[in-house]
């Protein structure tokens, strides 16, 4: 039995907004945000693991809906930060995510699917 | 220029305040991004550690052109081996720590990966004191 070749899609940047639309996730805050390019992905629960990261231009994806991944975000310099699992994010956690311009987007779909839909379209792993 | 924040430890809904308004402080500065990152980030982490694991802590910051100074010192249980602490994935940290996305054993290293100096001082039973420096870009 032959395989097929496993491709790697074509690394590309996307901004936001097309992100958003691939994900077909609800946009919680910062419409005016939409524009900022993403070119890497990172899939994690632990915020630690986000904080060792020095790569711009990064997508957060999450189940960790507390607003510590907010503050996570806002000192890594993340732009937009993806709730996967249906999470929901609170008055408090949008609040302090305008004042920092990020974009907070809530998935219904699993880590697993959001990582799938944005790794096909050429979003890259950190490492 | 120097400014100081108190912290309160276990209150994990305001932990990052700080960090978040000497980020803003160095923007107005215009501190370089890459330098602001290293310095929140470290600022970040440590804040968070007294939060897990203090009773109350207070934050010092000094910012001249060349470095910025951050000193943390915490009422609290101390910290009784501090090269164990400072290895990878050691964490003493509480479930409702861990539930908060922290206590993985990466804090005090990420510390020290971000700054130039980091020097640690610490008591059983009364708390911690914890330098860090970070050296500005000068092109």
């Amino acid at each position: 039995m032959e395989f097929e070749p496993y491709t790697i899609a074509k690394s590309s940047q996307m901004n936001i907004g097309t992100l958003s639309g691939l994900l077909t996730a609800q946009i919680v805050c910062n419409n005016d945000q939409l524009h900022r390019e993403i070119e890497y992905g990172f899939a994690s629960d632990l915020m630690s693991d986000v904080l060792t990261l020095d790569t711009d231009k990064v997508v957060l994806l999450t189940g960790l809906a507390n607003i510590q991944a907010i503050r996570t975000a806002e000192m890594s310099d993340i732009s937009c930060v993806v709730f996967v699992r249906n999470k929901k994010a609170s008055a408090e956690m949008i609040r302090v995510a305008q004042e920092s311009g990020i974009v907070l987007l809530e998935f219904t779909g699993t880590m697993f699917k959001a990582v799938s839909i944005l790794s096909q379209a050429g979003i890259k792993p950190v490492y | 220029m120097q400014f100081e924040f108190n912290i309160e430890g276990g209150d994990f809904t305001n932990a990052g305040t700080a960090s978040s308004q000497v980020k803003k402080i160095l923007k107005q500065l215009n501190v370089l991004p890459t330098d602001i990152k290293r310095i929140v980030v470290s600022l970040y982490e440590a804040e968070v550690n007294v939060v897990a694991h203090a009773y109350r802590g207070n934050i010092l910051v000094e910012i001249s052109p060349e470095k910025v100074v951050l000193i943390l010192t915490d009422e609290g249980p101390g910290i009784p081996d501090i090269s164990q602490a400072m290895q990878s994935g050691y964490s003493t940290a509480s479930p409702h720590v861990r539930e908060m996305g922290f206590g993985a054993g990466m804090g005090l290293p990420n510390i020290q990966k971000n700054a130039d100096d980091l020097k640690i001082e610490s008591e059983v039973g009364k708390g911690t004191r914890l330098e860090i420096i970070i050296n500005l870009y000068k092109p």
